[in-house]
């Protein structure tokens, strides 16, 4: 089906677009900190219709992916550890000099707008050069239906090297600041074990959530190697995935509680396999190289190319080497995020009457 | 040659997309109505019921209605799916927020709604343990 | 008849934001914000038959998943003040279980 940009998708553009800006005032005028987690949900919800509106499907996963799932649970896991005695809001006091900076930036952003291209425009710097060339060489060079997994795996995979180590060095930093959160193993002041003990909580029952997560949490963690395996085809890849297999133990977590989950999946796993992706990842370009390629020049990761070979749809050196710096992806960014979820969630076992 | 009775294939394809389109539309109308709702019944209760209600009617609609346009493909069975997925995570969603409200003392509110700002009990108890965190 | 239907997808959006943001209790927060997501999803299945690529409704089927994990996250961390806590049954069903 042909793709066309019709005045109903403009309309739900601009108003994606208000929605952001109204939610965005709301976030700054808050004093909650719980409404405050709960906007940053929704703003990523919203931006990801907004980058589907605009065809940025890719983009739109990972958002959806990042923004709405882990990043929610990681702020909450981050209220553990913050003061938790909102400031209150200080007078507005009235700085003309920083007001004078702001609207002259923002004057001269305007400005430098009305230069922009048109949206969609053909002769867009972003459609003539560069993104033009990946367009046309895809079917040739890599085969894979989706273009943005070729760029990302493939044309740039020594960025997507980057990334991933930026990622490993995120959860190594979460680590060397708070720990690895397996204090809370050892807590035996678990609220829950002992019911009896524990008034205030002795009624609550969980059970419609308990049989309803029993059943979904093996569906996420299915669709997390879908969109891993299915990434050359349709939107998503290791990034994504890694993002929903880390949801779905975090789901664990949340219903079965944190030892539970770390019985399921022991954090020293966590710990590994975050340097095990990164390693697999770097292992396939150094197969590349052995055979006598470049850093991550997957033609040569079976070997030296044959030359004049003819391959016909898939080529499959390309794809083998794609699949395989995925996985890396994939386990490194699950471990990362599991990691830095038990760091967080077991830092304390809980607020204790006085701090909250 | 041509087909021209009622039930003629394009005549079929064409209904089945007006169908869809139209229970789609249904679903959205109803999905709205319910945020009206949300909007202004006067307590957490009556809002729950207005919104979770819709939801479940309302996608359903919409999905179904989508999977009769998208016919007999892979789209439909995602759609298929993601109404599968809400019919287990929205009411349970529900039921968790009733439940956690209810145990954390938010009183319904019983009686006869006036349009001036009514006194819901526990609700300013509940508010200042949001404002503290 | 699409274009209708997202449009009033995206009106009822916008009225559950404005309750979101009014709260005034926290569970009417969440109560507005899940039936968000909900509505987000149907928004996104919608738009891809609007413009003519409904292949790309991977992102919906994410969303319908991730939009509770984040209300039941909120729901426990604002009533036990802990992530670690697991949530039992109560005592009558708990006989029931495993």
């Amino acid at each position: 089906m042909e793709a066309h940009f019709s005045p109903s998708v403009l309309i739900a553009n601009i108003v994606l677009m208000a929605m952001l800006g109204v939610i965005t005032i709301a976030i700054i005028r808050l004093r909650s900190l719980f409404a405050i987690v709960m906007l940053g949900g929704v703003y990523s919800l919203v931006s990801a219709a907004w980058f589907q509106a605009m065809d940025a499907v890719d983009v739109s996963f990972t958002e959806a992916a990042v923004g709405a799932g882990i990043s929610t649970t990681l702020f909450l896991a981050a209220m553990l550890l913050t003061v938790r005695t909102a400031k209150p809001s200080k007078p507005i006091k009235k700085r003309w000099a920083p007001l004078a900076v702001v609207l002259a930036t923002g004057a001269a952003l305007v400005y430098a707008s009305v230069d922009l291209p048109v949206f969609g425009s053909a002769e867009a710097p972003a459609n003539a050069h560069v993104g033009k060339a990946y367009i046309e060489a895809t079917p040739s060079d890599v085969g894979t239906p989706n273009i943005v997994t070729a760029v990302l795996a493939s044309y740039r995979g020594f960025d997507t090297f980057g990334e991933t180590v930026v990622v490993f060095a995120a959860g190594v930093a979460v680590i060397l600041l708070i720990g690895f959160g397996e204090r809370a193993r050892a807590a035996s002041d678990w609220r829950g074990k002992d019911e009896e003990q524990d008034e205030n909580f002795s009624d609550d029952s969980h059970l419609i959530l308990r049989v309803v997560s029993k059943f979904l949490i093996p569906l996420i963690a299915i669709f997390a190697f879908y969109v891993h395996f299915h990434g050359e085809y349709s939107p998503g890849g290791g990034f994504q995935a890694g993002v929903i297999f880390a949801v779905a133990v975090m789901l664990y977590a949340l219903i079965f509680g944190l030892k539970a989950a770390m019985t399921a999946f022991p954090p020293v796993w966590a710990r590994a396999g975050a340097a095990i992706g990164v390693a697999i990842y770097g292992m396939t370009g150094i197969i590349c190289m052995i055979n006598g390629g470049d850093f991550l020049d997957y033609d040569y990761i079976f070997g030296p190319p044959v030359e004049g070979a003819h391959h016909g749809h898939h080529n499959w050196p390309q794809i083998t080497g794609i699949i395989g710096v995925e996985v890396g992806v994939v386990v490194a960014v699950a471990c990362v995020m599991i990691t830095a979820f038990y760091a967080f969630a077991g830092r304390v076992p809980e607020i204790r009457d006085e701090d909250w | 040659m041509a087909d021209t009775s009622l039930f003629s294939p394009e005549n079929l394809e064409a209904a089945r997309v007006f169908v869809g389109s139209a229970l789609a539309l249904t679903g959205a109308v109803f999905s709205a109505a319910g945020s009206i709702g949300v909007l202004r019944f006067p307590d957490f209760y009556t809002r729950m019921h207005s919104a979770s209600v819709t939801d479940t009617l309302g996608a359903t609609l919409v999905l179904f209605g989508l999977m009769l346009i998208g016919g007999w493909s892979l789209v439909s069975f995602k759609l298929l799916c993601i109404w599968i997925f809400f019919m287990f995570t929205s009411p349970t969603a529900s039921n968790a927020a009733a439940n956690g409200a209810m145990k954390a003392g938010l009183e319904p509110f019983l009686g006869k709604w006036t349009g001036q700002k009514i006194k819901i009990e526990g609700q300013e108890a509940l508010r200042a343990q949001e404002d503290r965190e | 008849m699409l274009v209708a239907a997202t449009l009033a997808v995206i009106a009822a959006m916008a009225l559950l934001l404005a309750r979101a943001i009014m709260g005034p209790t926290l569970y009417d927060r969440v109560l507005a914000v899940n039936s968000f997501g909900t509505k987000t999803v149907l928004l996104l299945g919608f738009l891809g038959f609007v413009t003519g690529r409904p292949d790309f409704l991977d992102i919906a089927l994410l969303y319908a998943m991730i939009n509770f994990v984040g209300t039941i996250a909120i729901l426990k961390f604002f009533r036990y003040r802990s992530f670690g806590v697991p949530l039992v049954a109560s005592k009558n069903s708990a006989q029931g279980e495993e």
